[in-house]
């Protein structure tokens, strides 16, 4: 193959072709392709991961493998789904995963309840309202808590919002019954942390309204608040939607915040004030215990981290199939 | 708040005019011309951005219920005119003006005025259709539902005057509920000029309106431009000659920031006084 791509020195009398158009061997070709290559291996690692994750979870849970009777050999997926009870490392054992799936989701919601809003309002307050040199305040600001790790999130939780602010406002005040550790506590600090997320790809997608669109919005007399919240909001509403999706992956996916301050009591409950156990916390709890291999109590932890994947799996697909459409507006 | 605004600019306006009609009007001409009060005027108006000059003392007095082409090369400063009119260059960084703009003779820099109810008065269609991505409905009904006109027999009956007016409604009468982006780009300029005549302005402002069109829809456009002139004020940017001399009563000629040469369109296109202008009305430069 590359001989044929060498040009020989030709010899012979006929004269040198006057354009040579033949693909000559080189040095910097042979770099350029080894280069490309390097690149790809790079990036089709990720798929390679992926992939590698996939099919861990479903030899555990799916696919009989090596003899071993695997996770939904043993229990239906219609107990795994509609059951009630979860207690894999009691000797009464019964696999039902919807109490995780609803403290999962409980803590999502509330987290969705107070990041979407301030996300959102803070995007449309850094692009159409905010000075530049306010907003290059608030920007880095926004970017140190996207990058502070949950570890702090889940303490912040654990030992100030729980005993400072919702057990005065519940307990003494309205006389509930509070746990130490709680969904709501855990949902509202959820909240705080993924507002820079959803702040900052709402921005990304109110900053792509063109110009000529708020500048029709203003010469028809419009207001700030009305170009702002009628015009600009509207026209970016699938990539705040998308950003939102994003945003809630990710809540779902928290693992080291709710592990710390929601507890660990697998009950299907949606009282916010109880302590919960989402699917993230079970499996970082079930895996640093001493669950021998094989057993079907390590198996169910795979199946959770299944039906996590497939959920965030889901929701990321979504979100991007939004984005998609969102860029064909304007392109 | 704003409808207040609007009601002491009206009052505002009509003082003048009878202050006007007192001292006799400037534009009283002969007997059985059209006598024409001055509905747009700058005085001497310079405008810059940040520290570069775009316009040097701009003075023009346009006549209502006219078309006025500005015509010039490219950067020359005319869309910059045009959007001091209705202060959209407000929104723009660094963007002051010296001079005085007068609407109906009031200083519309004042500071009793409000920009939103200007902005109401002095409608404005771009270069590119900027449709909103609501329903063809919606878009129309953007501005009255602005000044809180919320009954929907209310909307209906200005949706369907101004996209008349437009000549758009035999197209879309029957499919307002559709999205306004799948209108064909002569059909959304069309929408847009209906979005602006239903906050009832008085003045029409045109950034090269049909640039961006096909020779069909440009004529429509011209076309509807001839037929608005009985009611509204037209002022229109353009870069095309012919148009300008179709479509216009007057023309002002601009040139890196000066106003070169205005006049009726007839003549400033047959006898140019500037030497100038001939010059770019005979395509020698721009």
């Amino acid at each position: 193959m590359v001989e044929s791509l060498v040009n020989s020195p030709d010899t012979s009398e006929t004269p040198p072709p006057v354009l040579k158009l033949h693909r000559q061997f080189s040095l910097a070709r042979l770099r350029e392709s080894i280069v490309e290559w390097g690149m790809f291996l790079c990036s089709s690692l990720s798929i390679l991961v992926t992939a590698a994750i996939l099919f861990v979870l479903l030899i555990e849970t799916v696919i009989p493998f090596g003899g071993v009777k695997p996770f939904f050999g043993h229990v239906s997926l219609w107990e795994f789904f509609t059951e009630t009870r979860w207690t894999p490392t009691f000797s009464d054992k019964h696999f039902g995963v919807l109490p995780l799936v609803c403290g999962t989701m409980l803590v999502a919601l509330i987290g969705a309840l107070v990041g979407l809003p301030l996300g959102i309002l803070s995007a449309i307050y850094l692009s159409e309202y905010a000075r530049p040199k306010t907003r290059s305040i608030i920007k880095p600001i926004l970017e140190i808590l996207s990058g502070m790790p949950t570890v702090v999130y889940g303490y912040f939780a654990l030992i100030f919002v729980t005993p400072y602010i919702v057990q005065p406002l519940f307990h003494s005040f309205l006389g509930w019954e509070v746990d130490s550790t709680n969904a709501l506590s855990a949902g509202i600090v959820m909240g705080i942390m993924i507002m820079p997320m959803v702040c900052s790809l709402s921005e990304d997608a109110i900053r792509a309204v063109p110009r000529s669109l708020r500048e029709a919005g203003y010469a028809l007399g419009s207001t700030k608040y009305d170009v702002s919240l009628k015009v600009v909001v509207p026209a970016a509403l699938s990539g705040i939607v998308a950003a939102f999706l994003l945003a809630m992956a990710r809540a779902i996916g928290e693992t080291m915040l709710v592990a710390i301050a929601a507890g660990n009591n697998p009950k299907l409950t949606i009282n916010p004030l109880k302590s919960i156990q989402t699917m993230t916390t079970f499996i970082v709890n079930t895996s640093k215990g001493d669950t021998p291999s094989g057993t079907i109590e390590y198996q169910s932890l795979y199946a959770v981290a299944l039906c996590l994947f497939v959920i965030t799996f889901t929701m990321n697909v979504i979100s991007h199939a939004v984005m998609r459409r969102f860029r064909e507006v304007y392109h | 708040m704003a409808k207040a605004f609007t009601n002491l600019m009206n009052d505002r306006a009509a003082a003048e005019r009878e202050k006007a009609g007192a001292s006799g009007s400037p534009d009283a001409g002969g007997e059985g011309q059209i006598v024409r009060r001055m509905k747009v005027e700058t005085r001497k108006l310079n405008f810059f951005y940040g520290p570069s000059q775009a316009l040097f003392d701009i003075s023009v007095q346009i006549p209502e219920k006219s078309v006025t082409a500005l015509i010039g090369p490219s950067g020359c400063g005319k869309s910059t005119f045009l959007r001091t009119l209705n202060r959209m260059n407000d929104i723009v960084e660094g963007a002051r003006h010296t001079g005085e703009i007068l609407l109906e003779g009031i200083n519309i820099d004042g500071p009793e005025i409000d920009v939103v109810a200007l902005r109401k008065r002095v409608g404005m269609v771009f270069q590119k259709s900027t449709p909103f991505p609501k329903s063809i409905f919606e878009n129309v009904a953007f501005g009255p539902r602005l000044t809180g006109v919320s009954d929907r027999r209310e909307l209906e009956e200005i949706v369907s005057t101004c996209l008349k007016r437009a000549a758009l409604w035999e197209e879309v009468k029957n499919r307002l509920t559709d999205s306004a982006m799948a209108l064909s780009g002569g059909q959304q300029q069309r929408l847009c000029i209906a979005r602006a005549l239903a906050t009832n302005p008085d003045v029409l402002l045109m950034d090269e309106p049909a640039s961006a069109l096909d020779p069909a829809s440009t004529s429509r456009i011209e076309d509807l431009i001839f037929e608005l002139k009985e009611n509204y004020t037209i002022i229109i940017v353009t870069h095309n000659m012919q148009q300008a001399a179709r479509v216009s009563d007057m023309t002002a000629f601009f040139y890196q920031g000066h106003l070169v040469e205005m006049g009726q369109t007839q003549q400033l296109f047959t006898k140019p006084r500037e030497k100038h202008t001939e010059d770019y009305i005979t395509g020698r430069f721009g």
